[in-house]
């Protein structure tokens, strides 16, 4: 870091690829990864994510055998766990459309070593988020009926399209459908790129997937368009699909949950939650592949930036909300608030404000900024924070609200846990067999950003 | 409303009814009924020579006389496995019988469906009822789908059968071998059955020296033994609450347990309705050491040890200056001196308009001093009435005591036990299970597998009331005909007939029996009267004629006041029965199990009550075990506090802790009844000790005020006034909460036609769960046991929210019945993505249970958490009989369905079905009544079509009382409330 801070070319345009690169040693440096066998560390990963993958589907064999009750949900809390943790991977999910999408249009190069995992974390987390409606009514072949908008055809009943879980259904099946093609139209080029390094089966696979790549001028400008139209179409969708998630909670009627701030709140809270995730994951990638060069500190610093902003947000948010609930007037909705704060889920609720508000607020300083462990042990907070920040929301509304008579608690039950614990496998799963099948960093863009360097530290063709 | 079938009013078999349909239809019986049933041209069809008359009376007689397989009448009970002519499936049939508590009967009106019970009513027409009932009489018909009953006889453990037992019985009980019976002993409950009484007669005749005894461990013995004490002879005091303006309730529970009916329920209830502000109503003080369900509606409230009742009687006795004593000068300052000063005045002020009652806990010499005071208020004869006892007026405690030491004396060869658990019930220091074994032949007949049956020589299962023939009197002495409805389902037989095998009868069935001793008093009619009874479910004129006792006030006070010494300092415990399981005989009852208690909301339990200030002396907190020990006996309970319990005592319930029982009650709760010696069987100064260990109690209601934690405001959910405030203000509840217009955003619905909603009358609600298990009755709700309960999954559609109000050492108690309010913008439907909770045209919130999903959604956004969700599979693995008590117009609902309460939309759509098919366009007020409405005693709930204004539920709507909850979120519930009323003395309001 010292002799980049020496080096003059800094000054003019960050490095964001560091050391003596060129196209072929990029290519190398990315592609060797899948292809040689991987690192120990890559193991020791996989022999914790796949027992907790196998948890899973444990937990909800049990689920989908006994009933809703293996958990701890209840009345009055209908949704613990269940409804948390679909929020926070949806939410975890946001960082990657944002870095591909949004990043991409207001020509952020240094998204390029980034975008690829966090798409993939985005698909990943989106396929753990979508476990949870699906079998959180305990009985999936049924959900699956109400998934699809299909009339009940002897008396041609509809789903209820004014309920926001049927917006839901279509938002985050939107959402994955143009993260899952947006992902993989970026992967094309360097599908190729593996396609012509491999031999045998391997060449047969990755011909297929490479749709007949051939790298010509023209096959690139179809490309650049597809991408910036897929960027265009994704754009939106950042904000629209956590928007309808925070309508499952804004269109009730529950104090806490009745809020009109809720849609920008849960948008800043998800972009929050998938860069501390991206943070995360990325640390471990680049110590574990020694991507130092291509993951830089710069980006890590660039991330660390998006965090302070939207954890300010999301502060600003609960302050809001606070404000609100003390305005309205209303003795419900005060008492909701104050509950929060001070009633049996005390602890949940500091939680999350120490996690969500008081942690990021250490990103002011560039030496935090600049260190890794800081900013991981930091990213785990907010992940941890945002965690809570849907709990509360979800649990602690539901279980004060109107009448005292109805009123209990939510304790989580062991297959709460393990199904939870066992989503992380899933995704951690996901996660390392992408990073060892599939080029991490997206090759091709990579390269555009080496070539730009070329270009302006050599003043010029 | 009900139905009756009564065909064949002969005893010929069905058989030889289809043979020669034309002779029996010669006989004058059959005439008699063509004629009832027939009113018009019915006999002159027979004379007739019209075919198609004769076709159409050959049609309905071969269809009912199909019916008459299935019925009694031929004592033949068959299944409908042949189909039968006449009745129409789904369509169901009511039968009029009765049920006892403590011997009293009460009247009911059993629905059946294809030959099996599956729903109890009140009799509307008998007087012990007036068409309501309670909890317990709901859950009867559990009991008698209780997989777990007594199944076959037995002996000594092995597989016998009643062959056999009548075989050893005609030589057992033959006057070679029992002489003069002096060495035969029944041990039998309570019972005012005329018939019964005829055979016990007859074994008086025959074994002039045998004894019949009669114990129930709840019982009402105090009462007619302290008008004994009174008046010279028992008598059977009945309260006219509806006629007094002032109640005083002595440690009485009347409105609850205490009463051997409902009608107390039903006629205070009716001194309590208001119809506007310039009505009046009843004042009501309550000086208990538990807080029960008459302490919760009192206006005034005093708590006091069980043991200080007495003085505190004397003390009010004093104060009217009854027999002569001393007017004792009052300490204003202290607050018992106050409250009997001013109780004094009130009643002295309503003389012959005033009741003062005593619980059945009580000693004789407090019922003698009450029957003194009522006489001296003038109350004799206008508020209190009295007549003979319709059960043999002894003093059972003794008559126990004596048969144990004749047992353990080996005075007793035989010992007959008809009914009941005396082993579990008994005195704990008489140690019956042992004394039972010294009688050289046991004979039980009980219900289930019991701890009496499991001590016997010789093991009969008691058919259930549903099940035998048999007859009852109610408390005013009416008599009801006890018929069954289907047979007996595991080879049981009523306490009549083992009597009669006892008795040496010839016909030893309980139908001949019954009806043999009834047709013998009615002479010529007796056909026909015994079927009117049937149909009635009562006889006529056989109330007991009133009595007009007077006491001699001087000589009674000095008898008497000497026991009426304050009780000496130091900790009391008082037994009361369990408000789910009476005196144990409903442990195996899952219903009344998970029905909260009342008071306490405890579920699955019977914790030991006591006050803050007690609990804190013994170093306890709820679930603390404590180790209580009285008069040598020792048992073990969990401490609760209760809020307004008296200080130094601890209420026990009896009916837990049951060893041998069924699956269900089987160790559910602590066994008090080892704590219950002879000597101190209702209240006795006790030694308690915190033993340390903690023990898990579950309530379904974890927070008790309407105050919020933390803030400390009160919320607007029961709306209260004084009687006098609402006189000054009658909008006082309009403007308790203040609702901003709401404006609606979407065009509205038009709510043409009938229109269905629902008024529920805070003033009268006690919160007794009559209408929690009516409904789980009706509508199929499952339990879901104690720990779940403890993770809030219970199922009650109905549920009764039960706040404290005002200081937590001595609060005031309200209760508020809680469904689904049917809101008109009802928030569960939009979020629903299924459309599985939609909307009806007559104002239903519908649940479609084959679209629900399961989001959890709905129920999540109801702000009154009224819905219920299926979070396993209950119905699973339920045992065959179980099956049978499920309603057949309601489904049973599987796991990961969303449930609640619907109006009874079954028996709505019922009744409109009916209506059609006899053109009628429109439902009359009254013809539907949902489960909750029909059951209440207290006729706090009030459903009809709000769109009619001559309906019950639009007058009480329009009453200045009635508010909606949370008015404010313009869901329209169609449920409203009419706002508390209290009648406090103004003298005992201030300081």
């Amino acid at each position: 870091m010292a002799d980049l801070a020496l080096d003059p070319r800094a000054e003019l345009n960050p490095t964001l690829v560091q050391g003596d690169q060129s196209y072929a040693s990029l290519t190398d440096t990315i592609s060797v990864i899948t292809e040689s066998k991987p690192p120990k560390q890559w193991y020791y990963a996989m022999a914790v994510a796949i027992p907790l993958a196998g948890l899973l589907f444990v937990c909800l064999a049990y689920l989908v055998t006994t009933g809703i009750g293996v958990w701890g949900n209840n009345s009055p809390v209908g949704w613990g766990w269940d409804i948390t943790n679909f929020v926070w991977w949806i939410g975890i999910g946001h960082a990657g459309t944002l870095i591909s999408a949004i990043l991409f249009l207001f020509r952020q190069k240094w998204r390029t070593s980034i975008n690829r995992a966090a798409e993939a974390m985005t698909l990943f987390a989106v396929a753990c988020a979508g476990i949870y409606p699906l079998f959180h009514t305990g009985r999936p072949w049924r959900a699956a009926y109400w998934l699809f908008p299909m009339p009940n055809e002897p008396l041609a009943l509809w789903q209820n399209f004014r309920s926001p879980l049927m917006w839901d259904v279509f938002a985050v099946s939107t959402y994955a459908t143009v993260s899952a093609l947006f992902w993989y139209v970026g992967l094309v080029p360097d599908l190729a790129t593996l396609r012509d390094r491999a031999r045998g089966l391997r060449q047969r696979i990755f011909g297929l997937l490479s749709l007949g790549w051939r790298g010509s001028a023209r096959q690139w400008k179809h490309y650049e368009l597809a991408y910036l139209i897929l960027a265009g179409i994704s754009t939106p969708l950042v904000l629209s699909v956590h928007s309808i998630v925070s309508f499952d909670f804004a269109t009730s009627v529950i104090p806490g949950w009745h809020t009109t701030i809720f849609p920008p709140y849960f948008v800043a809270g998800a972009i929050f939650s998938g860069f501390a995730m991206v943070i995360t994951l990325m640390v471990l990638a680049r110590w574990v592949y020694n991507l130092q060069h291509l993951i830089t500190i710069k980006h890590l610093e660039n991330m660390c930036k998006v965090i302070l902003a939207t954890g300010m947000i999301v502060g600003f948010a609960y302050a809001t909300e606070f404000f609100i609930a003390w305005y309205s007037a209303n003795q419900y909705e005060k008492f909701a608030f104050i509950n929060r704060a001070f009633g049996p889920y005390w602890w949940a609720y500091w939680t999350m404000i120490t996690c969500n508000v008081v942690s990021p607020q250490l990103f002011w300083f560039k030496k935090i900024r600049t260190s890794i462990p800081a900013m991981f042990i930091i990213a785990i907070f907010i992940n941890i924070g945002m965690w809570f920040e849907r709990f509360v929301i979800i649990a602690t509304s539901l279980h004060r609200d109107f009448l005292p008579s109805s009123w209990g608690y939510f304790s989580p039950t062991w297959v709460d846990i393990g199904t939870f614990a066992g989503t992380m496998g899933l995704f951690l799963t996901l996660f390392l067999l992408f990073l060892r099948f599939l080029p991490a960093i997206a090759i091709s863009e990579v390269k555009g950003v080496l070539h730009n360097q070329f270009v302006s530290n050599k003043g010029g063709h | 409303m009900s139905q009756f079938v009564q065909i064949n009013p002969t005893t010929t078999t069905g058989k030889k009814y289809w043979r020669s349909l034309s002779q029996l239809s010669g006989t004058p019986e059959f005439k008699q009924w063509v004629e009832q049933e027939f009113p018009a041209g019915g006999v002159d069809a027979i004379s007739s020579s019209s075919r198609r008359n004769l076709l159409k009376l050959m049609a309905a007689s071969f269809g009912l006389a199909g019916l008459a397989a299935c019925r009694r009448p031929v004592e033949h009970i068959l299944p409908h496995s042949k189909g039968v002519e006449g009745l129409i499936h789904g369509k169901p049939l009511h039968y009029a019988t009765v049920a006892t508590v403590g011997g009293a009967a009460t009247g009911l009106m059993v629905e059946t469906h294809e030959g099996r019970p599956t729903k109890i009513e009140g009799n509307e027409k008998h007087p012990a009822s007036l068409g309501a009932t309670s909890a317990h009489m709901q859950a009867l018909l559990l009991n008698l789908y209780d997989p777990d009953r007594a199944k076959g006889v037995k002996r000594n453990g092995a597989r016998s059968s009643w062959d056999e037992f009548t075989a050893w019985a005609k030589d057992e009980f033959s006057a070679a071998k029992q002489g003069d019976g002096s060495g035969l002993r029944i041990l039998a409950e309570h019972s005012s059955s005329p018939s019964l009484q005829s055979v016990r007669n007859e074994i008086a005749r025959k074994f002039p020296k045998a004894q019949w005894v009669e114990f129930d461990s709840v019982n009402f013995d105090n009462p007619r033994l302290g008008t004994a004490l009174a008046f010279g002879q028992p008598l059977e005091a009945h309260y006219q609450y509806d006629k007094a303006d002032v109640v005083l309730a002595l440690d009485a529970d009347f409105l609850g347990l205490d009463s051997q009916s409902v009608l107390p329920v039903k006629q205070f209830s009716a001194k309590r309705r208001v119809s506007d502000h310039n009505s009046q109503i009843n004042r009501l003080y309550a000086a208990e050491s538990n807080y029960s369900m008459t302490g919760a509606m009192a206006d005034h409230r005093l708590r006091l040890r069980s043991s200080d009742i007495g003085a505190l009687a004397l003390a009010l006795a004093t104060e009217l200056n009854i027999g002569g004593a001393l007017k004792v000068l009052s300490n204003a300052s202290d607050d018992k001196a106050r409250f009997v000063a001013a109780v004094a005045k009130d009643l002295a002020a309503h003389k012959g308009r005033s009741i003062v009652v005593a619980g059945p806990r009580q000693p004789r010499e407090v019922h003698a001093l009450v029957a003194l005071v009522n006489q001296a208020l003038g109350n004799t004869g206008e508020t209190v009435i009295y007549t003979q006892p319709v059960v043999t007026a002894i003093d059972s405690l003794a008559a126990v005591n004596q048969l144990t030491s004749d047992l353990n004396s080996g005075q007793v060869k035989t010992l007959v036990v008809l009914g009941g658990n005396p082993v579990y019930t008994l005195p704990a220091d008489l140690n019956f299970a042992k004394s039972m074994s010294k009688a050289a032949s046991t004979v039980v007949l009980t219900a289930e597998e019991n701890e009496t049956w499991a001590a016997a020589q010789w093991q009969l299962p008691e058919a259930h009331i549903f099940e035998s023939w048999g007859d009852a009197r109610a408390l005013d002495g009416t008599v009801s005909i006890q018929q069954p409805m289907v047979a007996p389902l595991y080879y049981g037989k009523p306490a009549l007939e083992v009597a009669a095998i006892v008795a040496g009868l010839e016909n030893t069935r309980a139908h001949d029996i019954v009806k043999s001793n009834w047709s013998a008093k009615w002479g010529a009619t007796a056909e026909k009267s015994w079927k009117q009874a049937l149909y009635n479910g009562f006889i006529d004129g056989t109330k007991l004629e009133t009595v007009k006792p007077s006491a001699d006030a001087a000589r009674l006070f000095a008898a008497i006041a000497p026991a009426l010494k304050p009780a000496p300092a130091g900790i009391e415990i008082a037994f009361f029965p369990g408000h789910s399981t009476w005196d144990g005989r409903f442990a195996n009852n899952a219903w009344m199990q998970e029905a909260p208690d009342p008071m306490t909301k405890i579920v699955w339990d019977n914790p030991a009550l006591l006050s803050q200030t007690t609990a804190t002396k013994l170093g306890a907190v709820n679930g603390t075990l404590l180790t209580i020990s009285a008069a040598g006996l020792k048992a073990t309970a969990p401490a609760m506090v209760m809020p307004g319990h008296a200080d130094d005592s601890i209420s026990l319930t009896l009916g837990y802790g049951r060893s041998a029982c069924g699956r269900v009650g089987r160790g559910v709760g602590h066994r008090i009844e080892g704590l219950r010696g002879s000597a101190a069987f209702h209240i006795a100064p006790a030694t308690v000790s915190n033993s340390g260990a903690t023990y898990q109690l579950v309530t379904t209601q974890e927070h008790h005020t309407l105050e919020e934690p933390i803030t400390g405001k009160l919320r607007p959910i029961v709306l209260e006034a004084t009687m006098a405030e609402y006189h000054h203000h009658p909008d006082h509840f309009e403007h308790a909460v203040h609702v901003p217009e709401v404006v609606n955003m979407f065009e509205q619905f038009e709510w043409k036609g009938q229109q269905w909603g629902m008024a529920i009358d805070l003033n009268a609600c006690t919160g007794c769960n009559a209408c929690l298990v009516a409904c789980q009755a009706e509508n199929n709700i499952p339990v879901v046991g104690k720990d779940q309960v403890r993770r809030g999954r219970e199922m009650h559609w109905i549920r009764l929210d039960r706040y404290f109000t005002g200081k937590m050492d001595d609060p005031q108690v309200v209760n508020q019945p809680m469904a689904c309010v049917q809101c008109e913008n009802a928030p569960c439907e939009s979020v629903c993505p299924v459309a599985a909770t939609t909307h009806s045209p007559e104002g239903l919130n519908d649940m479609a249970y084959n679209r629900c999903v399961g989001t959890r959604y709905c129920a999540n956004n109801c702000p009154y958490k009224v819905r219920r969700f299926n979070f396993f599979n209950w119905n699973k693995n339920l045992p065959e009989s179980q099956k049978m008590v499920f309603n057949p117009d309601v489904t049973v609902r599987m796991r990961g369905v969303m449930e609640k309460c619907n109006y009874c939309v079954q028996r709505i759509e019922e009744k409109k079905i009916e209506a059609k098919a006899n053109n009628r366009a429109q439902l009359k007020d009254g013809d539907v009544k949902s489960a909750c409405q029909q059951v209440c005693p207290a006729e706090a709930i009030v459903f009809g079509n709000i769109n009619d204004p001559q309906s019950r539920v639009a007058q009480m709507k329009k009453q200045q009382r009635d508010y909606v909850l949370l008015e404010e979120l313009n869901i329209k519930p169609r449920t409203s409330y009419l706002g508390k009323l209290r009648n406090p003395n103004p003298e005992l309001i201030h300081g």
